[in-house]
């Protein structure tokens, strides 16, 4: 059984971001980038999957410029098998790189997808429902446990009221939750090994894929931000101020 | 122009989510309907009916909604958008993990962008929206012929739950895909207000050391202030509480009147769930914690000392 992982290249998490002067975005010049941390989950579900034996092959795929290889380095330094890099520079939105990815489904045949839930810079939470869509397959998102059995997935998902777990037909697509694993640190030999593994570099145009925006960014502003607050002595002066001054008690 | 609002509910009582999803609605201008498909739900329809400024009620009652699977739920929410033959211009949901599971699907389906968790409406094609953990916020422009939106529950106040007269329509079913199965649902029971509706929340992080401690230590002081118990990421991922405690980028998003921050550092995944709190209180024994920076009355003190006195004082 084949497991395809989509990974990203987004700003580390440790990062705060600016935005730049002129609205226009936020500055990732010279910023640390890193593999999206719930698709370093997804990745890392995978290759346990293939470890337990149920997964025979575990494929990673990025979507994006160039740089785009590391990630994909990453994820076979964590023990994706091989990469595939759909390499483009137009801005993709979430629909695009779904549909890219349809592509690949239809060729490689995998019988899970496992994506991050969300990326950390665009905060979308959309390409793997999307996806799921896309390819007429069931979806089980936000999964902090996954069990594959023949033909079928038990995943358990996290929801705003707790936890649902539902049992899916195979092909599906699984979207990563926090709690689903704790990825591994890729070793100094792995990293070497991945460097030699295979990685294969595609084009939207030879998938056949429009991946043409269909939302425009007007512009990118900061939030208002908060004013300074102060410090209080002690318990007292605190209920004090919020009693009188903050009045919300 | 018809703006579809998707009804979150549970099949017995509208979710307050929707209410807040209204509101939105209402500022693209236009007529406003919602859809309750559900199994045995009329009394979610007639709720839906009473809802101030809204319309109609589009009622799909059957099996295929009983667990408001997102296959079978998009799928019939794209039945009804193309049944209307153009004259439904935005579909909205609120951006709870319901709303984000099914949205993306109904986008798709309509060959349309998604647009995620909008703070504000400039006009019918134009939505602000956070970026990088609300560091950033994006105004962002659609060229779709149907938008679709889930909505920032905080960003939009609840529209009132009754005072509306909508007249309730039946609509055609567009069946059971078959896709999935639900096994279970382990939901969290309290008697405490919801995380996103709580007007002030108590919320604990790693300083809490352990899951009695969290109980302990909070939980008398969440009672005597009628407040939500929330959690930071540390505190969830060290077990002191289940997920749906999680307040943060991709756990809750909140803004009570009073957010009570006990021994959570301020991690910018953290601060990106609750900044918008009208008044935030930091109580944390390290002076450099970052949690200070947004907090409007800071307290340096060992929490196991401090919350006491502030329970038996409030």
């Amino acid at each position: 059984m084949k497991i395809l992982v989509p990974v990203k290249r987004v700003v580390d998490y440790n990062v705060k971001v600016r935005v730049k002067s002129d609205g226009t975005g936020v500055d990732i010049a010279n910023v640390k980038m890193s593999m999206n941390p719930f698709d370093e989950i997804a990745v890392e579900e995978a290759v346990r999957l293939k470890e337990a034996g149920v997964a025979t092959e575990v494929v990673a795929v990025s979507c994006g410029v160039g740089a785009c290889q590391e990630t994909l380095r990453t994820a076979m330094a964590i023990g994706a098998d091989r990469g595939i890099l759909v390499e483009t520079d137009v801005d993709l939105q979430p629909l695009a790189v779904a549909k890219l990815l349809k592509a690949l489904c239809d060729k490689e045949q995998p019988q899970i997808v496992i994506c991050g839930k969300q990326a950390i810079d665009d905060d979308a939470n959309q390409t793997g429902q999307m996806l799921s869509a896309l390819m007429g397959w069931p979806q089980a998102t936000f999964a902090s446990k996954v069990a594959v059995g023949s033909g079928k997935a038990t995943v358990t998902r996290e929801i705003d009221g707790g936890l649902e777990t539902l049992e899916i037909s195979l092909p599906a697509v699984v979207t990563t939750d926090l709690r689903l694993n704790e990825p591994r640190y890729a070793t100094l030999p792995n990293i070497m090994k991945a460097k030699k593994k295979p990685l294969e570099t595609l084009k939207p145009a030879d998938l056949g894929v429009d991946v043409t925006p269909r939302l425009t960014t007007l512009k990118v502003v900061e939030p208002a931000k908060r004013s300074a607050g102060v410090m209080v002595a002690d318990v007292a002066q605190l209920v004090e101020k919020l009693k009188n001054e903050a009045k919300v008690l | 122009m018809t703006i579809l609002v998707i009804a979150e509910h549970d099949n017995a009582s509208l979710k307050g989510a929707t209410l807040n999803t209204v509101s939105a609605a209402a500022k693209l201008g236009g007529d406003i309907a919602i859809l309750v498909a559900g199994s045995g739900a009329a009394a979610v329809a007639a709720a839906a009916a009473k809802v101030a400024g809204v319309a109609k009620v589009l009622v799909v009652d059957a099996a295929a909604f009983a667990d408001q699977s997102a296959e079978n739920l998009a799928a019939q929410v794209v039945a009804v958008v193309k049944a209307a033959g153009g004259a439904i211009s935005h579909v909205l949901a609120p951006a709870t993990t319901a709303g984000k599971n099914v949205l993306p699907r109904v986008a798709a389906l309509l060959d349309v962008a998604q647009i995620s968790e909008i703070v504000a409406i400039e006009s019918a094609d134009t939505f602000v929206r956070p970026i990088y953990a609300g560091n950033a916020l994006a105004t962002v422009k659609s060229a779709d012929a149907v938008k679709v939106i889930t909505v920032r529950t905080t960003a939009f106040e609840a529209a009132a739950a009754e005072g509306g007269s909508a007249a309730v329509e039946q609509v055609a079913e567009a069946g059971d895909q078959g896709l999935s199965k639900l096994v279970g649902r382990e939901l969290t029971k309290s008697a405490r207000p919801e995380l996103g509706a709580a007007k002030i929340i108590v919320s604990g992080g790693r300083g809490m050391g352990s899951s009695e401690n969290y109980h302990s230590v909070l939980e008398p002081l969440a009672d005597k202030l009628g407040a939500a118990l929330g959690a930071s990421r540390a505190a969830v991922d060290a077990g002191f509480v289940p997920n749906d405690y999680q307040v943060g980028q991709t756990g809750k998003i909140v803004a009570p009147q009073l957010y009570l921050a006990v021994g959570i550092s301020g991690a910018i995944q953290h601060l990106a769930g609750m900044k918008d709190s009208k008044v935030i209180v930091a109580i944390n024994k390290d002076p450099e914690a970052p949690i200070f920076q947004v907090a409007d009355y800071g307290l340096v003190a060992d929490l196991f000392e401090a919350v006491p006195q502030l329970t038996a004082a409030v």
